[in-house]
């Protein structure tokens, strides 16, 4: 008898509940109402902008979830009152919901791996990056395999082996053979990965010169928020830099007293010849930042107070990479990768993969560093024929190259 | 012989606490009994996930929507976010605090700190920690600590905003980013004070496991849980002081002019003085204790979930040694690992090998773990109590983020992966949700033993798939925009051409994050409510073996009444064939379960085996065991 009142009591909390939703509802309306009356033609967009329309709708699923619980509740206790066995059988429910989310999630993720998978990077334009992405390939079959077979397993001894009153679980402690199985067989498969990695890892960064075929050096400086390139002029080598130089004239702190510094060139974009390995010299001038070229498979960061290299060989052109990927406005880039402020977000600039004939033209074309100011300063010859380079300095930057080089090459 | 008497003593100090009045204050303040800690830091924890979930959901809304305007936003936070729209420095704000908070504050502390407290004394049979004191400071550390990070939103120039690993310069000069100011010196005094806490309930924590456990509790006879703390502490001993001297050199360089970890800086053309120092020390000192730290955190959950996938399955864990010995594996490789975080960032290329050598064997004992989990379900029968759908999640999850693991610990791979949104997914899956789910397992699971009362279970299904779906929904499509080449801490992707095509798939990731933000709310009701209004809880709710569960169910100080029960029997005597019921407590003699008895019960004692089989021949077996 006192089960059947504490039935009715949930049933009247159940109606209490529902009018209550009924109550609310007709609010609601007649905000709703209110609003359309006094504003006939109102803006939707603004309404769904509002944060206490969000809160509303979000208040009515909270609601709506309340009288289903209740509703269940009371499903369950008038079966168990009359005597029936129990409603719902949640163990089944969520087998079933786990062998459900195993067939949907499977498909989700081939579906990610066709669809989202189709929009990642093209193939890697650098003679290393080649056997970065084989190996990628590689580990993701290794995974992917891993991946499934494992969440087959676990999402369906989830669906077999639901509780069952009439059953006793399989009393299995352990088995030595089969942990040692899979005790040694990941091992075996990571061995082969850390194998391929090391000697991967160790050709990237223990590169032997070619004498014949010596890197072309390029150095790269950060700042916030942007990248300045230092091509090294006719000696081949970037010169040296010290900090404390560093004035509004000299930004980068170049020595000019160092004669290898004196031909190096600025350029706004780095344009590099396809199939000559590139040596890049990182430095950073105030904080930490990464040197990221994604295309080529290049990351390094760059660190005040040291140097980092990193040496590539460039394989696919711009111009063949636009065709590749079918895009005329394809570009190669680099941008920054470790967080370093607020315009961390905008910290690009353009790579040009070029022939090497399209390269000597550009470089040629390419100011120095070096300029009459910064002559002066650190006390070098301002030119040969000072009045008429002083005259219009920007026009004579090519010439100024060219006696730099002669200046050199004394 | 000496802890027995130990305990006397303390049985005896019980005795006279029981005439002494607790007033409000000493009961749920600055109490001192591990019960009350553990809800102390739950609670905490708690409310620090919901605030670093709330950070997280304000980023997400400025990725998803980068050129629309939201004027609650700048209703809450005033100038960061003039015109409702979040600043980048704000932005950086965000993702450094929410990183913050959810590492230490939720998944160390948070984690940790509720479970040992709550679980260590109860199933090892220990009155409290073996420094109540200390046990007590240790909340109030964390709690101060807490208050501290908290306090850098009300300041001028903002929290932290470096990035929650906080590397220098940027974090060393406020000149870089206005964050790096007060917020920053905020940041590191909270960080001292948070390692002091962890420091404290560490020590206490492997003190108590090593000395106060109950007779017959030998370490092979402790749960996975207790093992998954002790190690646990033990690692948080070993590496949190090694942050500690990190934060200390960057008080240093930031206050008082040094050079640890600057050199050759120029601000603009402003010409620094500090000369010598390296950025990347910092990266050394900071990984030491931060590769650890992500074992800090999953460790824990994994020794949860194993308890309770145990429980559920209604069967023994598989391999319960092999369980242990990947734990100690993943303890000893952990500290030296934390190379792997630094392939790219300038460290020598020669030991970026050795890390990546290193790194790939810690997969080893975690793929020990995945397939003993497996093998433990198999053929059980599996209870889905919301302790075990978030136990089944967290397996998922460590799978899933496991698995990315094997490409960036390779350091040829890492080079195209590195601070990409790939690290994001990676680390959200394997140590950010297997985490969470193992700490809402543990909530779910130990509820009626914290508050004496049980939690609704619908909620729990409820809050459970949500937050499933969900969290996949969020973390997966991340994986694809880092293979395409973006870089994560990105205030807005509008810069650059090619990220325009992942704007559709951020706005897609924000509303999941939202709906697995709203779902929470069906878990805080549910946890919240059911303190007061919850079904009042049975003696054992889960049938389970462990010690814990033959404690009153009303708390008491001391924990039992009169003697601590003696233990005979490991935790995981679950459905054993010829016992009438599926599960033996350990407090169960092996003379009251002749039936079930194996060989190897007795561990070679030659005396208690012939028993046993006189016992047999006694009593043939007449019906087919199993």
């Amino acid at each position: 008898m006192s089960l059947r009142k504490f039935i009715m009591n949930k049933t009247t909390g159940a109606l209490a509940v529902i009018l209550a939703v009924f109550a609310n509802t007709s609010v609601f309306a007649q905000e709703a109402a209110s609003v359309a009356a006094s504003a006939p033609k109102v803006d939707m967009g603004d309404v769904y902008k509002s944060v206490i329309f969000y809160i509303l709708v979000f208040l009515a699923i909270c609601l709506f979830i309340a009288i289903v619980g209740k509703a269940i509740r009371v499903y369950e206790l008038s079966r168990e009152a009359q005597g029936k066995p129990v409603g719902i059988n949640w163990n089944r429910v969520h087998a079933s919901l786990f062998a459900l989310f195993l067939v949907l999630g499977l498909y989700g993720v081939y579906w990610e791996y066709t669809v989202h998978g189709a929009m990642l990077l093209p193939d890697a334009a650098s003679v290393h990056g080649e056997r970065i992405d084989q190996m990628f390939n590689l580990t993701l079959i290794i995974t992917t395999i891993v991946f499934v077979v494992t969440h087959i397993l676990l999402f369906g001894f989830s669906y077999i082996y639901k509780y069952s009153a009439k059953r006793k679980a399989y009393y299995y402690p352990h088995n030595n053979t089969i942990e040692k199985i899979w005790t040694i067989v990941p091992a075996l498969v990571l061995t082969v990965l850390v194998l391929m990695g090391f000697l991967t890892w160790r050709s990237i960064f223990y590169k032997v010169d070619d004498p014949k075929n010596m890197p072309i050096q390029i150095e790269v400086t950060s700042e916030q928020f942007k990248w300045s390139i230092r091509y090294p002029g006719a000696d081949g080598v970037v010169g040296h830099k010290n900090y404390k130089l560093t004035t509004s004239t000299n930004t980068l702190g170049i020595d000019f007293k160092d004669l290898k510094s004196r031909d190096d060139q600025m350029a706004d974009e780095m344009v590099i010849p396809v199939g000559k390995p590139v040596k890049l010299i990182l430095t950073s001038k105030d904080v930490i930042h990464s040197f990221y070229m994604p295309h080529f498979r290049v990351q390094l960061n760059t660190v005040p107070g040291m140097q980092t290299i990193f040496e590539f060989t460039p394989t696919i052109t711009t111009s063949e990479m636009q065709q590749k990927t079918n895009d005329p406005n394809f570009k190669y880039l680099f941008y920054c990768a470790k967080i370093c402020g607020s315009g961390h977000y905008n910290m690009q600039k353009v790579v040009r993969v070029v022939s090497i004939e399209e390269y000597k033209t550009w470089l040629a074309e390419q100011k120095t560093y070096l300029n009459d100011d910064l002559r002066k300063q650190f006390n070098l010859p301002v030119a040969p024929t000072p009045a008429a380079s002083e005259a219009d300095s920007s026009a004579t930057d090519s010439s100024a190259v060219k006696t730099n080089q002669m200046a050199l090459n004394k | 012989m000496s802890t027995i008497a130990l305990h006397d003593e303390h049985n005896h100090d019980h005795a006279d606490h029981g005439h002494h009045k607790e007033t409000l204050i000493s009961k749920y303040i600055f109490s001192m009994d591990h019960k009350m800690i553990a809800k102390q830091f739950l609670v905490t924890g708690i409310i620090m996930a919901v605030i670093a979930m709330g950070l997280s959901i304000l980023f997400r809304i400025q990725l998803a929507w980068p050129d629309k305007n939201f004027p609650f936003l700048e209703t809450f936070l005033g100038k960061w976010a003039e015109g409702g729209r979040i600043k980048s420095d704000f932005y950086l704000a965000l993702v450094t605090i929410h990183g913050t908070i959810m590492v230490f504050f939720v998944l160390t502390a948070g984690l940790s700190g509720t479970f040992s407290n709550l679980l260590i004394p109860l199933q090892i049979g220990a009155r409290d920690m073996a420094s109540p004191f200390l046990n007590m400071l240790s909340y109030w550390f964390f709690f101060t600590a807490c208050v501290i990070m908290m306090s850098s939103f009300f300041i001028q120039t903002g929290p932290a905003s470096g990035g929650w690993t906080v590397y220098p310069p940027l974090s060393a000069l406020p000149t870089a980013i206005p964050g790096s100011g007060m917020g920053m010196t905020l940041w590191l005094i909270s960080m001292v004070l948070f390692v002091a806490s962890s420091l404290m309930g560490g020590i206490n924590y492997v003190s108590t496991i090593l000395n106060m456990r109950t007779k017959g509790m030998d370490l092979w006879k402790m749960p996975l849980t207790i093992w998954a703390f002790f190690l646990t502490a033990i690692l948080g001993i070993l590496s949190f002081p090694v942050l500690v001297a990190g934060v200390v050199l960057l008080v240093f360089d930031r206050s008082f002019g040094t050079s640890f970890y600057l050199s050759d800086i120029v601000m603009g053309t402003n010409i620094l003085p500090n000369e010598g120092g390296s950025p990347i020390l910092w990266q050394h000192l900071f990984w030491f204790l931060g590769h650890p730290e992500v074992y800090i955190v999953i460790m824990p959950a994994l020794g949860i979930s194993s308890e309770v996938i145990s429980v559920n399955s209604r069967k023994p864990i598989f391999g319960y040694h092999a369980m242990v010995y990947s734990l100690i594996g993943i303890t000893v490789l952990s500290f030296i690992v934390w190379g792997h975080h630094m392939f790219v960032t300038g460290m020598n290329p020669l030991l970026g090998g050795v890390f990546m050598i290193t790194t790939l064997i810690i997969a080893v004992p975690s793929a020990v773990k995945t397939f003993n989990y497996l093998a433990t379900l198999w053929r059980g029968n599996i209870r889905f109590t919301p302790a075990m759908l978030f136990a089944i999640g967290l397996v998922s999850f460590f799978i899933s983020g496991g698995l990315t693991g094997i490409f960036l610990g390779n350091a040829s791979l890492d080079i195209n992966l590195h601070d990409t949104y790939f690290v994001v997914a990676h680390f959200h899956l394997v140590m950010g949700s297997a985490a969470i789910f193992g700490m809402l397992a543990g909530v779910y699971h130990w509820y009626p033993k914290m508050f004496g009362r049980m939690m609704n279970a619908k909620l729990g299904y409820l809050h459970f798939w949500l937050t499933f779906i969900a969290a996949y929904l969020v973390f997966f499509p991340l994986h694809f925009l880092g293979l395409d080449g973006v870089p994560r801490r990105y205030y807005a992707f509008t810069e650059f051409e090619f990220m325009k095509k992942w704007l559709t798939v951020n706005v897609f990731v924000t509303w999941a994050a939202i709906i697995a933000a709203l779902a929470q709310v069906a878990f805080l009701f549910n946890f919240f409510y059911s303190i007061y209004k919850g079904k009042k809880a049975p003696q054992n709710p889960w049938e389970s073996n462990t010690l814990e569960w033959t404690a009153p169910v009303e708390h008491l100080h001391g924990n039992w009444p009169g003697e601590i029960p003696t233990v005979y029997r490991w935790p995981y005597d679950y459905s054993k064939p010829g016992h009438d019921a599926d599960f033996i407590p350990q407090t169960v003699p092996f003379s009251q379960t002749m039936s079930s008895n194996l060989p190897h019960d007795f561990e070679g004692n030659e005396e208690a085996e012939k028993i046993q089989q006189d016992w047999e021949i006694a009593n043939p077996v007449t019906e087919n065991k199993g």
